[in-house]
């Protein structure tokens, strides 16, 4: 899942200007493609054009009566109070733990990797899990947290907790190949030049990761807002309190009220579609950016 | 190597901010389900993840998943192939939408995949004449962990082919291969590391996977009922000793996934590095 270069292909494409010899014929290449083409209609496509018309199905007037009632806004609000403060924290981290990871050599390196990518790996339904065994009635510091009148799972922090957790690896992810690549030279020319720690890191090194970065939030966001498994364990489900989007749409699916849950779901559709969109001109702006650095090389 | 002194700054700040986070946010909370677990005796713990209803789980998720990654195998494969050596109209877009599953919300991919395939959906309504049900059967299982994995193998096996020496499949040619031995003798034998992580990758998302199967599934116990959905269930029902000892039992599996496919991936880099 990290940033690929386009321009690669491109010049492959010239440099093979494909001879019979090392092509298909053409009724191969079309089947082939049509083959493609019906496999990601019927998982890819049809199930997100469903979700618009489904949303439409009783009309403007009822999709957008859906996306103004109270428990949708307060869905909606919940969804963004949990996104604005998982991204910023876990972006933070993914830049200190690139830091450290790149530029420095030390002993358990690669098994502080994989600890990283962790999260990955469980179970968004364990995630939740977890965190109710701390925080919940009979956990490690449930009972501490009742006397102090502290509410996590069930409530908000619950939450933007299990939101933090399943998006934890994203910017890490992204960041740390690309700043292993990058090497530490320039780093070392601002710090003979007196730059402090600081300086180096806001002036040098963000500034020549600023895609991977970007692309690490994109994606970091898009999973935090959508979310289902990790936060609808942790919610408690509680309507216009503790529900983000996903589980709002959950509960109307539920109530048969079809139409309203798929109207809903369209917002969530349009938030991926514009995920997509900024995912691949983040990608093409870094193809740019690195033909332009060869240019200058040459 | 020397062993030169590296002079940038930040290295105790930064490597310790990344421990204390990663301790708080990851690995105390994980650490909690082993401990509770151990409330339970030997005994207890294999009576919990041993009963039929939830052995008939691990079997609805793990062939599902194994199927799901095994479509996504194939159909990703081809995808990646035509994605990176053909022309068409589109393919741009074709290419960002391949991403859609990780963008896309899984309770959204839920209910629209249930919408779609139950017995009145777009499509759906036209397999029901030939026999086939899809919604609230362990085959809509599968096409929810098919849509949902559905990138990591075109992801993965789209770098190797692109990196893919033209002269090799040259020179097979002018050696008188015709393009079936040059894909099966040339071309598979690069891409195929590529192609198992891919599918180790489709196969670990699938069998953590939630929002997306419980819509389409049906859920009936011992039929279409996911693991993900017994610890739900079980813990709705305030048994946390049990739904922690089947979590257990998950994550135990997904930790060895997880280093199976990073030792995949090291060796991928090994092999493409060793190639150039």
């Amino acid at each position: 899942m990290s940033i690929k270069v386009p321009s690669q292909y491109s010049s492959y494409q010239a440099k093979v200007a494909r001879s019979r010899a090392t092509s298909e014929s053409l009724w191969v290449r079309w089947s082939f493609i049509a083959i493609m083409l019906a496999f990601l209609t019927l998982f890819l496509i049809v199930p997100l054009v469903a979700v618009f018309t489904e949303g439409l199905r009783k009309g403007f007037d009822a999709y957008l009566a859906a996306l103004i009632d109270p428990d949708a806004l307060s869905s909606i609000k919940l969804t963004l109070i949990a996104a604005s403060i998982a991204v910023p924290l876990n972006l933070v981290f993914g830049v200190a733990a690139a830091w450290a990871i790149a530029k420095f050599e030390f002993r358990g390196k690669s098994i502080l990797i994989t600890l990283i990518d962790l999260p990955f790996a469980v179970s968004p339904v364990i995630a939740g899990l977890i965190y109710v065994l701390i925080f919940g009635l009979q956990g490690w510091v449930g009972s501490s947290l009742i006397d102090n009148d502290i509410k996590v799972i069930f409530a908000i922090p619950g939450i933007v907790l299990a939101t933090i957790f399943v998006t934890f690896p994203f910017v890490a992810r992204e960041l740390i190949p690309l700043m292993q690549a990058q090497g530490k030279e320039e780093e070392e020319a601002g710090l003979v030049l007196g730059a402090s720690g600081w300086q180096i890191l806001w002036r040098i090194t963000l500034p020549n990761v600023k895609w991977g970065l970007l692309y690490g939030v994109i994606l970091t966001n898009a999973r935090a807002m959508g979310e289902f498994g990790a936060v609808s364990v942790v919610s408690g489900h509680i309507r216009g309190m503790t529900n983000t989007m996903p589980l709002h749409v959950e509960i109307l699916y539920n109530e048969y009220n079809y139409a309203a849950a798929f109207a809903v779901a369209s917002l969530l559709a349009i938030l991926a579609l514009v995920t997509l969109v900024l995912k691949s001109l983040v990608e093409w702006q870094s193809a740019r950016s690195a033909i332009q650095n060869e240019q200058n090389f040459s | 190597m020397t062993t030169r002194k590296n002079v940038l700054p930040g290295f105790n700040l930064s490597l310790g901010y990344t421990i204390f986070y990663l301790s708080l946010i990851v690995l105390i909370p994980l650490s909690a389900a082993f401990i509770k677990t151990t409330e339970l005796s030997l005994h207890e713990f294999w009576a919990v993840v041993s009963t039929p209803r939830v052995v008939a789980s691990y079997k609805l998720t793990f062939g599902a998943s194994f199927i799901a990654a095994l479509i996504n195998a194939v159909f990703g494969l081809l995808t990646a192939w035509v994605l990176v050596r053909y022309t068409f109209p589109g393919k741009k877009i074709i290419d960002a939408l391949v991403d859609l599953p990780f963008a896309l919300p899984t309770a959204v991919a839920g209910i629209a995949l249930t919408a779609v395939y139950s017995n009145n959906g777009w499509i759906g309504s036209w397999l029901e004449p030939h026999g086939i049900k899809v919604a609230f059967t362990p085959l809509g299982v599968v096409v929810a962990l098919t849509f949902i994995g559905l990138p990591f193998v075109v992801r993965t096996v789209q770098p190797v082919l692109e990196d893919l020496e033209a002269e090799t499949e040259e020179a097979a040619a002018s050696l008188g291969a015709n393009r079936w031995q040059t894909f099966y003798k040339i071309i598979f034998p690069a891409v195929w590391p590529a192609l198992l992580t891919g599918f180790a990758l489709a196969f670990a998302r699938a069998i953590g996977e939630y929002g997306s199967v419980i819509f389409i599934a049906g859920n009936m116990p011992m039929v279409s009922e996911i693991t993900p959905l017994i610890i739900i269930t079980k813990l709705e029902q305030y048994d946390y000793a049990g739904a922690t000892a089947v979590a257990v039992v998950m994550l135990v599996i997904s930790f060895i996934l997880l280093f199976a496919i990073n030792g995949l991936q090291w060796w991928l880099s090994r092999r493409n590095g060793s190639a150039l």
